[in-house]
């Protein structure tokens, strides 16, 4: 018995997701009484993980771009290999690829979007988001191999002292005859994904001209930019950062959403940030009743001021 | 080409979500239904291959008989034959089952799914359906081009795209960007009327496979009121954000 940890990185370094998903593996690792291993595909910073609680980690290092296929069997491998009966990722796009696959893979229960460590280990029961964040379901695992897909930012990091010990794992592994051809990828900005902040502008912003004032608030922030529909379905804003319902999910810690009326669909898929500030003009905007702090004002008025305050803040806690 | 459609029937997105039964149920009391915005996408991009490369599109839902508006309005939109397995969907494995069942008969070149639902929103059907049927897969995806059997994807990866380049057959998670919401159809009347008149096969399904249980539901604590802070005090937004919520 063993719990896994798929750690994912990127250019060899471990993403702050993966640290996450090992805390709360090892979180349960302790609680079923045994250890933690982790998996990595040619990471170079694979002793970290020890700080998190990682006894082990199968490090890969003969695979070189990923593939959900690949990645899944080698995967699939280690599990085989260390006789574990729980399997932890994170939700970011590339773990909830490769998920669904390896769950087929190893005959095993997946529950995605998870918030909790599990109520029960017996049965095992976790707590999950559904209806896009508009409830929880609290779900139960049958199966004997079971994998669990943490939600960004529900458990936090939790430091440990331990080293892990590093050990290099070669899978046997099959074609693929699905390839990448091409990467498109911004390397100096924070993803939504990724980040512990998030700033979001709506209509109320009048046009693209108007967002290099959100760029500087999330420069200041070291925060993602993000946008409500109809301002990507204007082209005001790329594609990739419409946020909501049927948009990118968002679970940071703090939500900065300026004039943006707080519409239904825009809260379910931001709901599961811990923190949520509004900036808008019209006070009787939805909004302010799913917020936790808010300013009634003007943005053009309102910004440049926070964009000024916090650069003092920072420089004075620097 | 032959493509298969995976259509969700899912709660309107405005819709409020309750629980019946002290949480054990979800309650579609005054809940209007629709094609899940995914898999909308996916069926249009499916039009286009129709229209364009000559494709024949089945669509298939798993579920009860409410389903069938559902169905139907794919078929007005412009699919040719529609198909509901009767079975009850416990979880996200045994409706890849279904799927499945029906997917390995029709012999599909191309099996579009949403990326995820808007109710249960797992994301995890599309992937199971693929990894059954050992067909290649490709999610989130926002381009797709098909020559011959090779096909070319583009996938939203975390900070941008990736382009792939795979064989069919191909099981696709759509999304936004695969076709604009511009692009989405509205079935005239004239679909509508077609649409009657097209096949709706009913299955019974073959397997009885789950492999998780949904215990019970429960709705996010309600929050307490906003804290609302006064637009020349600026100081005082950021001294809450650093020493109540501690979150700068
Ligand atoms: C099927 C479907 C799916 C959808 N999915 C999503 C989704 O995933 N994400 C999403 O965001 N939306 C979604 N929507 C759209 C949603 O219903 C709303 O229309 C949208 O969120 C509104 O965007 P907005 O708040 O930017 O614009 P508006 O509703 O126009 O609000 C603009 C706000 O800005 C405020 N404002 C104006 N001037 C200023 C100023 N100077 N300073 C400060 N505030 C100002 C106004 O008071 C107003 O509250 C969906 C809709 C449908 C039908
Ligand atoms: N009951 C169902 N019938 C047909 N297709 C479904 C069903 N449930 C999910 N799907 C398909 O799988 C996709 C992802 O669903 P999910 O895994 O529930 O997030 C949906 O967008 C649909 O294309």
């Amino acid at each position: 018995m063993s719990v896994l940890v798929y750690t994912e990185s990127d250019k060899g370094i471990l993403k702050k997701a993966a640290l996450e998903a090992a805390s709360y593996g090892k979180a349960i690792a302790d609680a079923m009484g045994t250890s933690l291993i982790a998996i990595t595909f040619k990471v170079s910073d694979a002793s970290k993980l020890g700080n998190y609680g990682v006894d082990k980690v199968l490090n890969i290092e003969s695979i070189d771009e990923f593939n959900a296929f690949i990645y899944a069997d080698a995967i699939k491998q280690a599990v085989e290999k260390e006789n574990s009966t729980l399997i932890v990722l994170s939700s970011s796009a590339d773990s909830k690829y490769i998920a669904p696959l390896l769950a087929i893979g190893l005959n095993a229960g997946y529950v995605p979007n998870v918030v909790e460590t599990p109520s029960n280990l017996n049965p095992f029961t976790v707590k999950r988001t559904a209806f896009t964040n508009k409830a929880y379901c609290n779900t139960e695992i049958l199966t004997a191999v079971k994998i669990v897909g943490v939600s960004n930012n529900s458990f936090g990091l939790i430091e440990n002292t331990g080293a892990a010990q590093i050990e290099a794992f070669s899978p046997i592994l099959a074609e693929s005859s699905t390839s990448v051809t091409s990467v498109d990828k911004a390397n100096d900005k924070v993803t939504i994904a990724d980040a512990e902040v998030v700033v979001s502008a709506g209509r109320g912003l009048k046009g693209p001209e108007n967002w290099k004032m959100i760029e500087e608030l999330a420069d200041v922030l070291g925060a993602a930019t993000a946008c409500s529909k109809p301002v990507s379905d204007l082209g005001w804003r790329p594609h990739s950062e419409h946020v909501g319902q049927t948009g990118k999910p968002v679970a940071t810690n703090l939500y900065i959403a300026i004039g943006i009326s707080g519409a239904i669909q825009h809260l379910a898929g931001i709901n599961a940030s811990k923190v949520k500030v509004v900036i808008n003009t019209d006070a009787e905007a939805p909004f302010f009743k799913a917020a936790d702090y808010g300013i009634v004002g003007d943005a053009f008025e309102v910004v440049p001021k926070l964009i000024e305050k916090l650069k003092a803040f920072k420089a004075e806690n620097a | 080409m032959k493509i298969l459609v995976c259509i969700s029937h899912v709660p309107d997105t405005t819709s409020k979500i309750n629980f019946s039964d002290s949480g054990s149920k979800f309650d579609s009391n005054g809940v209007q239904y629709v094609i899940n915005p995914n898999d909308e996408f996916g069926l249009t991009r499916a039009m286009w291959f129709k229209e364009k490369q000559n494709a024949s599109i089945d669509v298939i839902s798993v579920g009860g008989s409410e389903t069938e508006t559902t169905l139907r309005k794919a078929l007005a939109i412009g699919a040719d034959t529609a198909i509901r397995v009767n079975a009850s969907t416990p979880d996200g494995l045994s409706v890849a089952k279904h799927l499945a069942d029906v997917a390995k008969k029709g012999s599909y070149d191309l099996i579009i799914t949403g990326r995820e639902s808007i109710d249960y929103n797992g994301g995890m059907v599309p992937g199971m359906l693929a990894a059954i049927l050992n067909a290649n897969f490709v999610t989130n995806c926002i381009s797709l081009e098909i020559e011959g059997t090779i096909a070319t994807a583009v996938r939203e990866i975390d900070g941008g795209k990736e382009t792939l380049s795979t064989l069919l057959p191909l099981v696709i998670g759509a999304q936004k960007g695969l076709v604009e919401e511009s692009d989405l159809r509205i079935p005239n009347m004239r679909g509508i009327m077609m649409a009657r008149k097209k096949p709706l096969t009913v299955v019974n399904p073959e397997s009885n496979n789950s492999a998780t249980k949904s215990v019970s539901f429960e709705k996010p604590a309600s929050r307490g009121d906003v804290k609302l802070v006064k637009a020349d005090n600026i100081d005082e937004l950021i001294n809450l954000l650093h020493n109540e919520a501690k979150v700068i």
